[in-house]
């Protein structure tokens, strides 16, 4: 078992994945553990994978023994075995969160969900772990499949949203389909150690600049990159809770990886990465700055999440943009502090739609007496989003910053200072309403009676509440460990090995 | 100038059913037109896929009698058999977008996307 863990990885969700429908019809509790049982073994596999690589270094596997570039191989290195298990991990949390979410749903209706749920993981872990370009393809159009649909789940506003982004997403496949065609054309070659290496002796400038464009435009779209944004907001703000809770925090991570990998790896000697790089760079900016503003001028808690995040995906962008050492660290810690911090602020902003109804921050008054323990990580959760020390986003935020003033590039720095005072803007406006703010006269004599109802029970249900609290102690220790984590898996990720 | 011409044309016509269908996401108005225009795109790209698995006067990948031919004599079977991958993912991308359209037609009696968006406004 533990010689096939890259291949468990994807597999064990995808064939469990495949059954829950049957099982569901059995009991719906079977269908819940079976997933969460799924779940469970791709993390533990993708953590004994991680462990093998950082151990003896990255670890090939080749499906039915055929080597590359002939069979299919499943790579996991520091970068993509820790990608994984960040995926699974989280996957693992939001199922568990989403048990009492669909609990008034009909059983059917459950039981799709965690077979699309379970698809889209397996297909974004499919995309973490591959080391073939043609099967990123197949799996980013799993995963995405499964996302659409999931999307739907929200109600009609939803399937709207869910639609839109089925168009979008579908052409960036596309475009990123192509421009792997362009490649294919060039070497003969999917494989992305292969490519690397056959790359730099092709003699055609025009048509790798073209493959180039269209895979980080494809991959773009997908990561939600200012300006090829337009789907996020409405699909993140309309999708139910956990789902959003989901994609919000590994989703447009994994496409963010996937142009790490191809940038960094496999078009690393021939140039044309760095010109696409540098344009992504700008666009990063101009989106940082855009998501904030725009984000500070919404009264919808989940929009402005939604807006949060396209600035903090362009963050990442930024990062990897740098392509200095410093900056791929800060995109890095970036792709994870963001996940379990906006993983985190969505399912909190879900459990307290799920609770009260509330979405406008306008109406927040009293909700840190109503739900005392969620409004205490909210507000960890949004400490680390602006990034005050010790919790997780100073540090991504300092290593980003350091790696624009080790590029010179004093304009980035600008942007990232700017920024971080209009997230504290727009983030205290939610605390000051949740924690300060005092309700209308007449609505105050109900939210006292509502009070001493809830009084005597907890604000959520376990699993509901498990889940934040456990993100909200990850934020705090994702702080106090960046070094560790950075010295132990994050620094054997960088393209040109040790810095 | 001319055999550079005619030795792209396939390519060429690759490129304009690409550009229709993006015109046709980008402009019709239609949800439903959109879908097809997406149909149209991936078609594109899998024709432009075939084409670079095409050899003048090859043959099928498939040994026939005792003697291996050159690699020459075959056509690249590999373009085929990713497209075949791509052709299901279409196919199960058009079912996804019908249901999805199913229900939007459902709820809002409408595919043209402004009445769509108008019944969306006034829901809320």
């Amino acid at each position: 078992m533990t010689a096939n863990y890259p291949a468990l990885i994807v597999i064990i969700p995808l064939a469990v994945a495949v059954i829950t429908p049957v099982l569901g019809r059995i009991s719906i509790v079977l269908a819940q553990l079976s997933a969460a049982a799924a779940l469970l073994v791709a993390f533990i596999s993708s953590l004994g994978a991680l462990q093998h690589a950082l151990a003896e270094g990255s670890w090939h596997y080749y499906f039915g023994g055929w080597a590359p570039p002939w069979g299919i191989e499943y790579v996991i290195d520091p970068l993509s075995g820790g990608l994984a298990t960040l995926v699974s991990f989280i996957g693992l949390l939001v199922l568990i969160y989403a048990v009492p979410h669909l609990a008034t749903k009909p059983a059917r209706e459950n039981t799709y969900f965690y077979t699309l749920y379970l698809l889209c993981v397996a297909g974004l872990l499919g995309m973490v772990v591959t080391g073939d370009v043609f099967n990123l393809y197949v799996f980013l159009e799993i995963s995405s499949l499964a996302a659409y649909a999931l999307i739907a789940f929200g109600g009609s506003r939803a399937t709207v949203a869910g639609y839109r982004y089925l168009l979008i997403g579908t052409a960036a496949a596309c475009l990123y389909l192509l421009g792997i065609g362009y490649l294919y054309a060039l070497t003969g070659s999917l494989n992305m150690a292969d490519l690397a290496e056959l790359l730099p002796a092709v003699d055609a400038p025009t048509a790798l600049v073209i493959a180039t464009v269209l895979i980080v435009i494809g991959l773009g779209i997908k990561m939600a990159l200012f300006p090829l944004h337009g789907w996020l907001p409405d699909a993140y703000s309309s999708a139910p809770a956990p789902v959003t809770g989901f994609i919000a925090a590994v989703m447009a991570k994994v496409s963010a990886y996937a142009i790490y990998r191809i940038c960094f790896f496999v078009l690393k000697d021939t140039g044309t990465a760095i010109i696409a790089l540098n344009m992504v760079g700008w666009m990063a900016a101009a989106g940082i700055i855009f998501g904030s503003i725009m984000a500070i001028a919404q009264n919808d808690l989940w929009r402005m999440l939604a807006y949060s995040s396209v600035a903090q995906m362009c963050y990442i962008a930024l990062g990897v943009a740098l392509g200095n050492t410093y900056g791929i660290y800060g995109a890095l810690l970036h792709i994870l502090n963001h996940a379990v911090t906006k993983g985190c602020l969505f399912l909190i902003a879900g459990s307290i739609a799920w609770k009260t109804g509330i979405r406008d921050i306008t109406q927040f008054a009293k909700m840190c007496r109503k739900m005392p323990w969620t409004m205490a990580v909210f507000v960890v959760a949004a400490l680390s989003m602006i990034g005050l020390p010790p919790t997780a986003g100073f540090f991504s935020k300092m290593y980003l910053v350091m790696g624009s003033v080790e590029a010179g590039a004093w304009g980035y720095v600008a942007v990232l200072v700017a920024s971080s005072l209009l997230t504290a803007i727009y983030f205290f406006r939610v605390i000051e309403y949740a924690y300060l703010h005092q309700p209308a006269q007449g609505e105050a004599v109900k939210l006292e009676q509502e009070n001493s109802v809830m009084a005597r029970r907890w604000e959520l249900p376990a699993s509901m509440l498990m889940p934040i609290i456990l993100l909200g102690i990850g934020v705090l220790t994702l702080g106090v460990l960046s070094e560790k984590i950075i010295a132990d898996v994050i620094q054997f990720a960088l393209p040109w090995g040790m810095p | 100038m001319l055999t550079t011409a005619t030795g792209y044309v396939n390519y060429w016509l690759i490129s304009i059913l690409m550009l229709v269908g993006f015109y046709g996401i980008i402009a019709t108005e239609n949800l439903l037109k959109k879908l097809m225009a997406l149909n149209v795109i991936s078609v594109a790209i899998i024709i432009f896929y075939l084409n670079l698995g095409q050899k003048a006067g090859s043959n099928v990948p498939v040994l026939f009698g005792e003697e291996l031919g050159t690699v020459a004599a075959y056509a690249n079977p590999l373009p085929h058999t990713l497209m075949l991958t791509a052709i299901v993912v279409g196919v199960a991308t058009t079912g996804v977008g019908l249901a999805l359209l199913y229900r939007i037609y459902n709820r809002y009696g409408t595919l043209e996307e402004t009445d769509v968006l108008k019944e969306m406004r006034s829901d809320s």
